[in-house]
This record gives C-alpha cells, sequence and structure tokens, in this order.
C-alpha cells in the first residue's frame, strides 16, 4: 500500500496538479480572449461610428461563442495540392505555443503555473518560436498568396524581435533578475520613490524606461502581426496571407493562437512596464482591490491602446516596415542599453 | 542519477531527439527534415532544463530555434533542390560519412566508457556552474563571460563584428538608377515646393 501511496505522490500528483492548473488557466484565458475579442470588435466599431456585434446575447456578448460553433461545425476544407500534415500541424503550433507562452505569466504574487528563474527569456522563446506556425501554413498551402504571407511574416517578426530583446534588456539591468515575479516586485519602488513620493504608480518602469515603454509596444505590435503591421494578412494586397485556404477549425486556431498572442504581450507590456498586480498607488482603498484585479485591468488597458491603434492608423508599407524596425527601434534600443547600463553602473543604483 | 517525473521527462526528451534527429536524414521531404531538426532542438532543450541548465535551454531556443533554424526553413523552402537527384549520389560519400560516425561513437565510447569503468572519475570534473541553489544559472554565467573572461568575450564579439562588415561588404553593391525613398525630403516638402498653381483660362489647356 506505501509503494501505491509513494508512486501516486512521485508520478501522478506532481503532473496532475500541473495539468489541473493549466486547465483552470486556458479555460479562464480563452474566454477572456472570447471577451477581449468582442471588445476589439465594438471599439473598432465605435471608432467608425458603426455597432458592431449586437445580435448574438445581450448587445452581442455572446458573439465570439456564436463565431466559435460556426467555426467548429463547418467542414474543414483541404487543398489537393497541399501538405496535409504540414498544413494541420501548423495552426495548431500556432495556438499551441501562444497558450503556452502564459504558464510563466504571473497575475499576483505566486499566481503562476511555473515561476521560472528565466521566465522572460521563456516567453521570448516560446513568442519566437510563434513564426513557425505562420511560415508552416503559408508553405504546406502550397499557393502563392500565403507563402509571400509566410515570407513576409518571417522576415518582420524575426527583424522585431531584435528591439524587443534590446528593449527587454533594458528592463532587466534595472531589475537585476529574469524572473516575471521578481519584475513585478522590484517595481514597487522606483523612480517615484526616489524623489520622495510614496509608492504610486510613478514607480514603475514605464515612466524610468519612457522611450523603451514605447518601443516595445509599437514592437509588440509587429510582433504580433496588428495593424498597421498585418502586412503578413494585408487583405488588400494578400487576400489574408498564410490564412486563405484555411478553414472551419484549422483558421479557428490561427486566429486563436492571434488573440492569445496579442493578449500575452498585452500581460508582458503590464508586467515588464506597468507595475503587474501593483496597485497604483499603495494605500488603503486600491490596496484593497486584489492584485489579479489590478493585473486584468491593466491588461484590458493595454488591450485597449492596442484596438485603437487598430482604428485609426493606416496600414503601414512593408519598406516602411522594415526601415522602422531596423533603421530606427534596433539602434535606439541599442543605444538605450547602454546608456542605463552606464547609468547604473555610474549611480550604483544596480 | 534522475528518479521519478525527471526521470520519465528525460526518456521522453531523449527518445523524441533521438527519433526525430534520424527523421532528419530519413524524411524524404527536405521541409520536413528542417522541421524534424526543429524538434530536435525543441528536445535537446528539454534535455538541458533537466540537467539544470535553463538559460541555455532557452537561448538555444531564442537563436537556433527561433533565429537560425527560420533562416533554414527559408532556404530549404525557397531553393528549388531536385532531392532525388541528390540523393542518388549520396552513396558515395558513404565512406567520409562512416568515418566521421565513427570517430564520433569512439569518442563517445571513451568517455561515458571512463566513467562506467572509474565512477570516481566524475569527482574529478569540475562543476562548470555552481549549484542552483547558491547562484542562479544566469548569473552563475554571466560571472564567467561578463566578469572573469570579460576581455576575451569582447574580443570573441569584435570577430564577430568584423566577419559581419565582411560579409556586408561583400554582398552590397551600389546600382545605379535606383530610386531609394528619402524621408527626410518628402517631411521637408511643403505646398510652396510641392504644387504650382497655374491659371487656367476658360476653353483653354495649359
Amino acid at each position: 500500500m506505501a509503494m501505491e501511496t509513494s508512486f501516486f505522490w512521485v508520478y501522478v500528483w506532481p503532473p496532475l496538479l500541473i495539468l489541473i492548473q493549466s486547465l483552470v488557466l486556458v479555460v479562464i484565458l480563452l474566454v477572456g480572449v472570447a471577451y477581449l475579442l468582442y471588445a476589439d470588435r465594438k471599439i473598432w466599431a465605435a471608432v467608425q461610428l458603426r455597432r458592431g456585434p449586437n445580435v448574438v446575447g445581450p448587445w452581442g456578448t455572446l458573439q465570439a461563442f456564436a463565431d466559435l460553433l460556426k467555426f467548429v461545425f463547418k467542414e474543414p476544407v483541404i487543398p489537393s495540392g497541399a501538405n496535409k500534415a504540414v498544413f494541420l500541424l501548423a495552426p495548431m503550433v500556432s495556438a499551441v505555443l501562444a497558450i503556452a507562452a502564459w504558464a510563466v505569466i504571473p497575475v499576483n504574487e505566486g499566481w503562476a503555473v511555473a515561476s521560472i528563474n528565466v521566465g522572460v527569456l521563456y516567453i521570448f522563446a516560446i513568442t519566437s518560436l510563434e513564426v513557425y506556425g505562420v511560415i508552416m501554413g503559408g508553405w504546406a498551402s502550397n499557393s502563392k498568396y500565403p507563402f509571400l504571407g509566410a515570407l513576409r511574416s518571417a522576415a518582420q517578426m524575426v527583424s522585431y524581435e531584435v528591439s524587443i530583446g534590446f528593449v527587454i534588456v533594458t528592463v532587466l539591468l534595472t531589475v537585476g533578475s529574469l524572473n516575471l515575479t521578481d519584475i513585478v516586485l522590484s517595481q514597487h519602488t522606483g523612480l517615484g520613490t526616489m524623489l520622495g513620493l510614496p509608492n504610486t504608480f510613478l514607480d514603475w518602469n514605464w515612466l524610468a524606461l519612457f522611450p523603451m515603454f514605447i518601443i516595445f509596444f509599437i514592437s509588440a505590435l509587429a510582433e504580433t502581426n496588428r495593424p498597421p503591421f498585418d502586412l503578413v494578412e494585408a487583405e488588400s494586397e494578400l487576400v489574408a496571407g498564410h490564412m486563405i485556404e484555411y478553414s472551419s477549425t484549422p483558421f479557428l486556431l490561427f486566429f486563436l493562437g492571434e488573440y492569445v498572442a496579442i493578449v500575452l504581450m498585452c500581460a508582458l507590456t503590464t508586467i515588464l512596464f506597468l507595475g503587474g498586480w501593483l496597485p497604483p498607488f499603495d494605500f488603503a482603498p486600491f490596496t484593497w482591490v486584489p492584485g489579479v484585479i489590478w493585473f486584468v485591468l491593466k491588461l484590458c488597458f493595454v488591450f485597449f491602446m492596442f484596438a485603437m491603434v487598430k482604428a485609426f492608423v493606416p496600414r503601414y508599407r512593408y519598406d516602411q516596415l522594415m526601415r522602422l524596425g531596423w533603421k530606427i527601434f534596433l539602434p535606439i534600443s541599442l543605444a538605450m542599453v547602454v546608456i542605463t547600463a552606464a547609468f547604473l553602473k555610474i549611480t550604483g543604483l544596480a | 542519477m534522475l528518479t521519478g517525473i525527471e526521470a520519465a521527462f528525460f526518456y521522453l526528451f531523449a527518445f523524441v531527439a533521438v527519433a526525430s534527429a534520424f527523421m532528419v536524414i530519413a524524411a524524404k521531404n527536405p521541409v520536413h527534415s528542417v522541421l524534424f531538426l526543429i524538434l530536435t532542438f525543441f528536445n535537446a532543450a528539454g534535455l538541458f532544463l533537466l540537467t539544470g541548465a535553463e538559460f541555455l535551454a532557452m537561448i538555444l531556443l531564442v537563436v537556433y530555434v527561433g533565429a537560425v533554424a527560420v533562416l533554414f526553413l527559408f532556404v530549404v523552402m525557397m531553393l528549388d533542390v531536385d532531392f532525388a537527384a541528390l540523393k542518388s549520389g549520396s552513396l558515395q560519400y558513404a565512406p567520409i560519412g562512416a568515418l566521421v560516425g565513427i570517430v564520433l561513437a569512439a569518442e563517445l565510447i571513451v568517455v561515458a566508457g571512463g566513467y562506467a569503468f572509474a565512477p570516481e572519475l566524475a569527482a574529478n570534473a569540475t562543476m562548470p556552474t555552481p549549484d542552483l541553489a547558491v547562484r542562479s544559472n544566469t548569473a552563475a554565467l554571466g560571472d564567467i563571460l561578463y566578469t572573469h573572461y570579460v576581455h576575451y568575450f569582447q574580443i570573441a564579439g569584435l570577430i564577430l563584428l568584423v566577419a559581419m562588415i565582411g560579409a556586408i561588404v561583400l554582398t552590397l553593391r551600389h546600382k545605379p538608377n535606383v530610386r531609394r525613398q528619402s524621408v527626410a525630403a518628402q517631411v521637408a516638402r511643403t505646398p510652396a515646393t510641392a504644387i504650382e498653381i497655374k491659371k487656367v483660362e476658360t476653353g483653354k489647356g495649359i
């Protein structure tokens, strides 16, 4: 009997616990993404003086679920010239990687499925893998437009990863840790407290590293193929890029992967620059609110910015996109790494 | 010695890594080969994680899977290589391949066999990084690279820079008659320099 319990505690329970935690996270995440999708469409509609989704459910709130059912019950069409295995693998890679990155996101102190020492690097690694879903989908479709979309996507995502990497390095220099929880906790004190103010939102990294915050935000748009950088699926030139040949559930997975990746970037912005779950003012009424609420509120704020940019910034031309990434963001972020490091060394803050 | 769930994961990663490495050379389609190579990298990163080398695992993913393999995949997708023709002559390389394989296998046997015959030798090996409880992996590597051996690190960086500039110089060509965008010139345009207002009389052209 003792053998059996030890087998249970060694081999069954640890993975089971991780499985339960992951399932809870994924369910909450997907329901959250459904409503952020609805919010995205509503905001976009409001900017353009339209109503947006308003038929399914009260105020159209069940629209995302109706879309889900529609996609699931449609027939998946696989083009006859397609490479079947890779064609079906691509959307799964896209969705699974996007969700996998959430494993290390702390939504409150200690509330992460895995609080690993190299959390930032893990997210950086997983987001750099997301390009494979697009490339594989574009190639396996065996068609011109998807392939062009895949080529664009690979060049775009690899370019902007470079500047995102350097922006993350500046944050890591100021924090001194790659653990996402440590990064949030270190923002408890910062620029504001140095000036003698109480712990407020002025301590968070967005103010101390302001140009980096903007560069990170814009690079995140480009990295997730959001408008104005959605050249990968620019409907006016490439129809829908790598997603042209996809229908039904495979398309849904691509779509889901894209939105989960966007929400992930919002969460990462929140953690790196907006103080994660920390309240904006560290006194009575604000500290009563649980940290996870602050985290979600900040995430929604960043997502609102994403949605607004989509609504009112026209699409970039491809060479402008590359110019922005390589000739403007890369030199600025590289210089900022040197400046930040030198500043921390001279002042002895790190 | 790995026990419990770690051992299970070790065998999973090791088996998938070896199987996918075999598929890299066995797959008929070159794109499938590269995809299997990526899977191999991924599992190698998993093995790194199990040994506690978390930083190396992530860097392997970021650099090799996230950047190098993307370029690989690109080249293989873009090139129209007739692999059937290429493979037909592959047997003539078999002796060289066999030689490399034998040397590698011999070296591996010497290393692994050494520990099997004399387990006390394992104590002689220096610990490359301190225990995770003492110092985090990233910090330990940072100490070595940026503090103890910073000059070597910088020389290596300079060599890479020279190589990069060399590659750019070799491929850079200034073609005449190419119209380039000058953002400064575009922004500097004003109505006075950009448009000309002409009074067109009724019934006449310009």
